[in-house]
This record gives structure tokens, sequence and C-alpha cells, in this order.
């Protein structure tokens, strides 16, 4: 880096940029929950603060801001302000290494592009976990802490899925770098019109990595560790005011860097067809649309899916995606070192079938033996 | 288990588009029942004067001690209800009342009834103690605002007001024979 002032300047800018984009896409992110659960639901939602609601959550911030900064007297002094803060700044922190675009004049549209780019996503997901643990423990009541160590052992939990889930893509891109991937996927599109995206190569780790993300942002219907009907509120019962909708935020901004992640590791990022016309456009559009898919999918979920008991949530992690992943991990290296007459890529789309067909007979009716899996006295059929 | 769950995903991605059974208050309200139980009215009869007779057979009733009554001596000068007393003092509390009809169903000459107004929220507890001047009903187009003067408008029979009117002094019936039961809709605002 040759250090210039003008290259100060820029990544300000830069900076700047992404922040306002990160908040923005909170404050529409929550708006969108809010009405597409409504809709879901046959109601209406927010509609009355700014057009079509869209200021709602602006006026819940600000009427969060002006709340009475309560704290109580068990809490620990200083850990039980600094808790929102080490899980809202992490959570910042893992879109910087994303590309938002490609070119964008001289500069891509990508704040930092580290050679450990999704390694350090992932790190920053993990010290999330500490801002949890410490909100449970430094809040100094029951309820809180049980949440808290809920949701620190799901999370850590998850997180071995997600990481396995992001190792098959690092083997198969040769890269950690997120452009990297990023250019990975991008080549000649199969039979004309499909493009070399990881989600066909790697489809069983796209669903790995997709439910571990909804698992690692505890959400729905991950999220017993902060459910009202089980636990008031977890982790973040004895917030209120400014440090509550600090967890509030991290809480959306998490979903928005999964879902971010999802698009640069499995949907080709910021990639698809660019008419010429203003060429640094349409890249930015693609990524945000590939982003909005998912947080809608995320949505769609939380309006659909009852809650998982903790001990399922648990065993689904632990017995279901870390050996799934684990899997399809050794067979993406087999098919990598191993060089067999056929290319690799059709190697994978052929394993990639005989797993989707696996998976296809689950959807078949169940079985007289789940019947009995129900813990009914009596075992009589329901 | 799968299938399941795409099932329950396909319903609710189905049911984003369907009609929203949001009523969209106040420019939309959904419409009362006919004895939709609202706010009180004190009736009068077409001549003007107030059915109420001060009984406080409505304040006894009420569950929830929301109505205040005192009563007051009709003279021959100045008479406001048909009866021998008035209502001087009529108070309903809304901040108590819990709308649940035993004052309307206690009430002898149907002076007490209820509208289908619902909307009474106000910004202090006192602005919600209605007073007897908020609950009249108003006085008919062609008719004179009591008080009446007896000697003008000649003293209130059962000719005139009907059996559930009180009697007037010459009556030699007892009252029990005059309490019969007058039509339902007798006294209701149009």
């Amino acid at each position: 880096m040759s250090g210039t002032l003008w290259d100060v300047v820029i990544m300000l800018v830069k900076v700047v940029a992404v922040f306002a984009f990160l908040m923005v896409s909170v404050l529409l992110t929550i708006w969108l929950e809010r009405r597409i659960v409504a809709f879901m639901q046959t109601r209406v939602g927010p509609n009355r603060v700014g057009p079509f609601g869209v200021l709602q959550t602006l006026a819940d911030g600000i009427k969060l801001f002006f709340k009475e900064d309560v704290r109580p007297s068990n809490a620990d002094r200083i850990l039980y302000g600094l808790a929102p803060i080490i899980m809202m700044v992490p959570a910042f922190l893992s879109i910087s290494v994303l590309p938002f675009g490609t070119a964008f004049g001289s500069e891509r549209a990508q704040l930092t592009d580290l050679n450990v780019g999704l390694l350090f996503v992932l790190a920053m997901g993990s010290l999330q976990v500490y801002g949890i643990v410490l909100a449970g423990w430094a809040s100094g009541s029951n309820y809180p802490l049980l949440g808290a160590v809920r949701s620190s052992a799901q999370m850590i939990s998850y997180e071995i899925a997600q990481g396995l889930s992001l190792v098959g893509v690092f083997m198969t891109a040769g890269t950690l770098s997120a452009a990297g991937i990023v250019a990975a996927q991008q080549g000649d599109p199969l039979a004309g019109f499909i493009p070399r995206w990881y989600v066909i190569f790697q489809f069983p780790l796209f669903l790995v990595f997709l439910l571990s993300g909804i698992a690692e942002t505890n959400r729905a219907p991950f999220d017993l560790p902060e459910a009202e009907s089980e636990l008031v509120g977890g982790y973040h019962t004895e917030y209120s005011g400014v440090k509550f909708a600090l967890f509030f935020l991290a809480e959306y901004l998490n979903v928005i860097t999964v879902s971010a992640v999802a698009a640069t590791a499995f949907l080709g990022g910021p990639d698809g067809p660019a008419p010429d016309f203003l060429p640094w456009l349409w890249p930015i559009l693609w990524f945000v649309a590939k982003v909005y898919l998912f947080v809608f999918l995320f949505i769609w979920l939380r309006a659909t899916l009852p809650r998982l008991r903790f001990d399922r949530l648990m065993g689904f992690g632990w017995k279901v995606l870390i050996p799934v992943a684990f899997g399809w991990v050794a067979v993406t290296a087999v098919v990598l070192v191993v060089d067999f007459r056929i290319s690799r890529q059709t190697q994978l789309i052929a394993i990639g079938v005989v797993v989707a067909l696996l998976l296809l007979s689950l959807l078949l009716p169940s079985s007289e033996k789940e019947a009995g899996d129900r813990t009914a006295p009596g075992g009589s059929s329901p | 288990m799968p299938s399941e769950i795409l099932k329950g995903l396909s319903v609710t991605f189905r049911s984003m588009f369907r009609k929203r059974n949001t009523i969209q208050y106040p420019e939309e309200k959904r419409p009362t029942s006919p004895r939709f139980h609202g706010r009180h009215l004190l009736n009068r009869y077409p001549d003007g004067l107030e059915r109420c007779i001060g009984c406080e057979l409505c304040a006894y009733a009420c569950p929830a001690d929301a109505i205040y009554v005192q009563g007051a001596d009709n003279t021959p000068e100045a008479r406001w209800s048909v009866g021998e007393r008035y209502a001087a003092i009529y108070q309903i509390n809304y901040n108590r009342c819990i709308f649940c009809g035993l004052c309307i169903e206690a009430c002898p000459t149907r002076a007490l009834t209820m509208t289908n107004e619902y909307e009474l929220s106000a910004p202090t507890r006192q602005e919600l103690v209605y007073d007897k001047p908020d609950l009249l009903a108003p006085v008919p187009a062609d008719a004179k605002p009591p008080p009446h003067v007896d000697a003008e408008d000649g003293p209130p029979t059962i000719a005139r007001y009907g059996p559930q009117a009180s009697v007037s002094q010459e009556s030699t019936e007892p009252v029990w024979a005059l309490l019969a039961d007058l039509p339902a809709d007798e006294g209701r605002p149009k």
C-alpha cells in the first residue's frame, strides 16, 4: 500500500459507506421482518410511521434511546456495560471483508480484501459468544444466566458445522479471501446458462451452512435461548434502553452477515449479468438482491416453524450437521486430489445428485418408526 | 419430517397473498350491533320533560359503583321530570363503568339507555366523569326545555305520560299497578 492521503480518504469513504449501508440494512431488515411475518399471518404489520411504515424501526430506536438506563444492583459494574459492545462490534467488522461489487472506478467495492477473509468472519462470530456469555453472567440474575449458557452452548456447537461447511468452499476455491472465492465462481456457465456457483457443486455444504447460520444467530426455530415464553428474554432480559438497542442491532446485523457470507461463498457474491450502462452498479445490486433473498428465507422460517427443544437442537447440530459436513469435506478432498478421468465439476455434481436424492427420500411421508419416536405415554399411535 | 416443513413453508408463503383482515382504524371502523353497550343517555318525553325521576335504582344496581344520583323535589312552579322527584345531580364515572348494562335493566322509566358510542378516551381522569348535561338527550325540536310550570302545561297524568310516568297528586291508583311494561323502543334516540 502506498499510503498517500488519497488512499486514506478513499478508505474513510468506504468505511462510512459500508457503515451507512449496514445501518440502513438493519432498519430495512427489521421492517421487512415485521411486515413479512404479518403478511404471512394475514395481517398488516406497521404501516403508519413513514410510507408503508418504513420508519417504524427508526421510531423504535429513538424510543429506546430515550428509555431509562437501568442497571440491576447485582450486575457487575463494568461487564454489564461492556457486553453489548462486545456483541455489536464484531457484527460490524464481519461485513468489512465481503465484496459488495466488482470494479468501482479504480477501486474494488469492498472495504478490505484480507487474504484470510472468511476465516476472519468466522472469528468475529466466535467473539460474539463472549458478548452473550458476559451479558448473561453480568446481569446477576437467573434467567439471563440460563439463557446465556444455552445460547453460548448452541453457538459454539454450530460454529463447528459452519466452519466445516466453509472448508469445502475453501478447498474448492483454493483461497480464504472473499474476493478470491467470488473470482473462483466466475467462468463460463454450465449448459449455457447455469452459473458456476458453489451452491451447485457444494450443495450439501450450502444446506449445512444455512442451517448452522440460523442457529448461530439465535433465530427461529433455534431461538430457545431468547424466546420470551421460555426465558423472558434470555441474555438480554435485564437490559433496557441503548444497551438493549445494541443487542437488537447486533442480532439483525448477524442475520445480514450470515446472509452476505452465504451469498458470497455459495451464490457468487456480486456475480450476475450486467449491462454496459453503469457497469459498477449492477454487481452491487446483484449482491444486495442475494443478501435479501437469504434474509427473506430467514424471515420465512421464523414465521413458519415452531421452536426446537434445546436437547434436540444440540443433537441436530452435533449428530447431523457435523457428520454431514465432515463427510462432504472428505468427498471433496478425494475429488480434488485423485485424478479421475472425468472433470472435477462432473464428479461433484454426480455425488451431489446422489446426496440430493438421499435428501429427497426423506421427503417421503414419515414411516411407523417415527411415530414410536414421540414420547407419548402408552405408546399408541396418534 | 422435511416434507412437513416444506408443506408448512408453502402455507405461510401462500398466505402472504391472501386478503388481510386488519381493519385500519380510525379510517375504517367496524360497525356496532344495534344493542351495543356504549355511552349512556338520559332520555326525555316528547314534550321535553326528563324521564329520570331520581329513584337511584341505577346507582344501586351498578356493580362498579360508577353512578352517583342525588334527587330533589319537583315543585309546581319548577318541574323537571314527570314524577315527584328528579335527579338534581346525575354523574356516571366512566373510569369505573364496565358497560354491563345492569343500570339500564334497573331503570323503571326507561330514562337510562345506552348509545352505540364507544370512543370515550380522554387525557385526564376528571374528564371521564360525565355529568348530567353530558348525558341528557337533547330537547325535541318543538318542545319546551324544562323546568316546566304546572299551571301552564298541566300536571303530569297517566293519560299524558303513560302508566310508567309517576302519578300526579290527584290519582288514587296504587303505584305498583301503574308500573306496566313499556314497549322496548320507546324513548330510544333515533
